[in-house]
């Protein structure tokens, strides 16, 4: 017997609502991509919160959406820029859209290596190893100093114009409309990718693996093919920090690039996609901000204001973003949903 | 008889006790197979054998014929055995339609589908709101599993279990912690069970177990002890014993 | 060769008891304390104060250093650690970044960026050299001191009524509070007590590994390394893969100084593929 047909019309429109596009996100794309225009003075750090916000996207991949805690996340931000940078020093691959390619995939190999790594072990075990590889490849990058440019980090890289035409300049307009734009393709990828049957086993594995196997699902697998793509995404950011900076230096893989990333995401709030962009925004200017105050000891506030979002509690900072967005959610399906509940009492 | 599920001298030892003791069982096709015993018997720890959260220390496990035995959890329940769990195993932060969803999709092999949007299939989304439908969820269909009643969140965790199609289901005490007042749509739904599923049940509860089921196994001290029709399992003095001793015990 | 067996084992003894007083943190409280390396750091600078400083001798700072590190535990977990046990994995993370963040800048503001050095007194300056083995004299005094501190553990792990009482509290909390072992205040003192071995390990190691800054950050990872690797169910567990990793590490300097550092790191991913839960604990699972 087939229920009746607004049941299923509820379900299906509270199931679109999940990944309908909100207006205040439009609202966001049309704000970043307006500043190309209106904001030239500031691109330099619009093209810094682009890249840190994709990488910060990459980590919400991993730790809102998988739940898997990493403090090695670097290790693929690096593998990327250093990909890039030497892709492009030694002319290999001079078209810098390619060489972002590349490097991606470079990081998504690795990813995809040491993924392995990750899936067995405490929460304790996977901050080890994933701490472990991004010392291990800092270690490398240090060794290797006649490809790496070691300590000193790797001079003498000239980036040619993106696809042949978009020369880069000192004041980062293209700089910022590439990474901007580069940002907004992979979200709109992540984004069909949260919302899609993949995306919803991944909150299952996070929430509870043992009920996920027991329906079926291969939690392995899905954590493995999520980090893999995850590397990937942060071996592009990397590469546009290297592109957009015609440099790449040890600290790329340094525990402190991985602990802010931390911090960056945790501020925006992990699980909802907006998060690393949003924390990016903040970071950055709080950054700005402090730096100024007190170049030498910035740290400490950045440590102070870590401890403070753990005490208030990571909750109650991202419920003050969340009723907005619920808002905006809730409008269309919370009447139909109670039609369906008195539909269904009707007839029992 | 056409045996759904079988096992042969299944073994488990925990460094010195043994959990499983030479388990021998087969359950015919579509029947409605009872597993009772004393707490600790190992009802559990055979659950956990037959779905593969554990692995045994010797013998083997056969699903209609074929060997499963080193199978992981995932891979048998594709293969159609299938469970629910004596605590509530679900998913706190998802919805019940999110969860049957995933469920379904999985199911349907369209897990590893990342580019579609959950609910953009119509004959998936029917198939969800029925199995809803069945278990009475439908008006829950859109609150988060934590929030809804105790009853509820035990007929969402046999409506995944049953969203999964099994061949073989194992309900691992479906009625405990469930208030009076919803246990009657429990155990209705346990009833209302398509009779091609084979079902194996662990229960304490006497009157479920002698009105749903068909045949019954006793298990004690990890071992099988007695086995047969209900009235045979009824009458025989040495069930009466080991329950008799259990009850002495607790009072 | 046995030199460098002599120093590895220094080396290994000193991160055993920079790394003790986390792994029972952890075994304990199941409470990732990243942190744990700032009070080392406190350590080596109390004592760089009062030697180079104030003069105080040497071997008299130590216990000044372990009292030091011990009361600023105490203090920081019963006012902010208490807050934040109860909560996962990733807010205990975040908190502890937060606090090496901030005793790196303040350590940084209060003594400046340079690397310190202690000045040892001359009598434990120098090597004897016994049947051509060099016995480094500060490393010697090191052996001893934290030998007699891993038998003092043991001791009282096993042999006191607060051992059996901390015993309990790790085995499982709710059944020790049930028996009415103060379990907070178990905590509370094993919380100081580890922060205190972690400060002598701090004044102990300055000379050996340098003292900055950094030294949380740079050694954190070993610390981790020697909790992950040696399991949080017992004393003899991160005892033996202190040593591994303290022989490891000087060895693999030594005779591959061009891989040096990896050695440690490699140990750790193999140890880690191999037995995620450590390679000297029970099965354990939290």
């Amino acid at each position: 017997m087939l229920p009746p047909p607004i049941a299923i019309r509820v379900a299906t429109e509270w199931l679109s609502a999940r990944a309908r596009w909100q207006p205040l996100e439009i609202v966001f794309w049309l704000g970043a991509f307006a500043a190309i225009y209106l904001l030239p003075e500031s691109h330099l750090i619009l093209t810094e919160i682009a890249w840190l916000g994709l990488f910060a996207l990459s980590l919400d991949l991993i730790l809102g959406y998988a739940g898997i805690i990493s403090l090695g996340h670097a290790a693929f931000f690096g593998l990327g820029a250093y990909t890039a940078a030497l892709l492009a020093k030694h002319e290999i691959i001079n078209e810098p859209v390619m060489a972002l390619l590349v490097s991606g995939l470079v990081a998504m190999a690795l990813g995809f290596v040491t993924s392995f790594l990750v899936l067995r072990g405490s929460d304790l075990t996977r901050l080890m190893v994933t701490l472990g590889v991004a010392l291990l490849l800092r270690e490398l990058a240090n060794r290797l100093g006649w490809l790496t440019g070691g300590a000193d980090g790797l001079q003498g890289v000239t980036i040619k114009p993106v696809l042949g035409m978009f020369r880069f300049d000192m004041f980062g307009h293209t700089g910022y409309a590439y990474c901007l734009t580069v940002l907004f393709i992979l979200f709109l990828i992540a984004r069909r990718l949260v919302n899609s049957p993949f995306g919803l086993s991944l909150m299952s594995v996070k929430g509870n693996p043992l009920r996920s196997s027991a329906i079926g699902i291969s939690v392995d697998a899905r954590l493995i093919a999520i980090y893999t793509v995850a590397a990937g995404y942060a071996g592009i950011a990397g590469a546009l920090l290297a592109q957009t900076t015609s440099f790449a230096s040890l600290e790329v893989f340094s525990f402190d690039r991985s602990a802010d990333l931390l911090l960056v995401l945790i501020i925006g709030g992990a699980g909802y996609l907006y998060g690393g962009l949003i924390g990016a925004i903040i970071f950055k200017f709080m950054q700005d901000y402090l730096s100024v105050l007190t170049p030498q000891y910035w740290p400490f506030w950045i440590g102070l204001v870590l401890v403070v979002i753990v005490l208030v509690g990571r909750e109650r900072i991202t419920s003050w973003t969340t009723p907005v967005r619920r808002i905006a959610s809730h409008l269309n399906w919370r009447a139909l949903a109670h039609r369906i509940a008195a539909s269904s009492s009707e007839r029992h | 008889m056409t045996v759904a599920l079988e096992t042969i001298n299944l073994v488990k030892r925990f460094s010195g006790i043994i959990a499983s003791n030479n388990v021998s069982l087969q359950i015919a096709k579509g029947a409605r197979h009872a597993l009772i015993g004393p707490n600790g018997a190992g009802k559990t720890t055979l659950i956990n054998l037959l779905t593969g959260v554990q692995r045994p220390t010797s013998g083997r496990i056969l699903l209609d014929g074929e060997d499963i035995s080193a199978r992981s959890t995932h891979e048998r329940v594709r293969l159609g055995i299938v469970r629910t769990f004596q605590i509530n195993q679900l998913f706190n932060d998802l919805t019940p339609l999110e969860t049957i969803g995933l469920a379904v999709s999985e199911r349907r092999g369209q897990g590893l589908d990342w580019w579609r949007i959950v609910g953009s299939r119509p004959d998936l989304v029917t198939e969800v709101v029925e199995i809803l439908e069945r278990f009475h969820l439908t008006d829950v269909i859109d609150k988060r599993t934590a929030v809804l009643p105790y009853g509820k969140q035990r007929l969402l965790e046999i409506a995944v279990a049953i969203a999964c199609r099994p061949r073989v289901l194992l309900l691992d005490e479906p009625a405990a912690g469930v208030p009076e007042d919803e246990r009657h749509e429990i155990l209705a739904a346990v009833a209302a069970l398509p009779s091609d599923v084979t079902v194996l049940l662990i229960e304490h509860d006497m009157d479920i177990v002698f009105s749903f089921a068909d045949r019954i196994s006793v298990l004690v001290n990890g071992a099988l002890f007695v086995e047969g029709s209900p009235e045979e399992v009824a009458r025989d003095p040495r069930v009466k014993a080991v329950y008799l001793g259990e009850e002495l015990a607790d009072a | 060769m046995l030199t460098i067996l002599f120093d590895g084992i220094a080396y290994g003894m000193l991160l055993f008891v920079l790394a003790s007083g986390l792994a029972v943190t952890l075994g304990l409280m199941n409470f990732i304390n990243l942190a744990h390396g700032s009070f080392a750091m406190a350590g080596g600078y109390v004592t760089v104060l009062l030697v180079n400083r104030l003069g105080v001798p040497f071997l008299a700072s130590l216990p000044i250093a372990f009292l030091a590190s011990a009361v600023i535990g105490f203090v920081l977990e019963r006012t902010l650690y208490v807050h934040v046990y109860r909560k996962s994995h990733l807010d205990q993370v975040l908190f502890t970044i937060g606090l090496v963040f901030m005793s790196v800048a303040a350590a940084d503001y209060v003594m400046g960026s340079s690397q310190v050095f202690v000045q040892v007194p001359a009598s434990l300056q120098g090597q004897f050299d016994i049947s051509g083995i060099g016995i480094g004299r500060y490393r010697l005094l090191i052996i001893v001191i934290c030998g007699l501190l891993t038998v003092a553990l043991q001791f009282i792990l096993a042999y006191t009524r607060f051992g059996s009482r901390l015993r309990a509290a790790v085995d499982d909390s709710r059944v020790a509070r049930g028996l009415g072992i103060n379990v907070n205040w178990v905590f509370a003192l094993t919380f100081a007590f580890g922060s205190g071995l972690a400060g002598l390990g701090g004044a102990l190691g300055a000379e050996i590994l340098g003292l900055d800054p950094t030294f949380p950050l740079k050694f954190m990872i070993y610390f981790l390394i020697v909790v992950t690797v040696g399991g949080t169910s017992s004393i003899t567990g991160p005892f033996l893969a202190s040593l591994v990793l303290g022989i490891g590490d000087v060895a693999g300097k030594y005779y591959v100084p061009t891989l040096g550092s990896f050695v440690i790191y490699t140990i750790m991913i193999v140890v880690l593929i191999w037995r995620p839960q450590g390679l000297f604990s029970r099965a354990a699972s939290r």
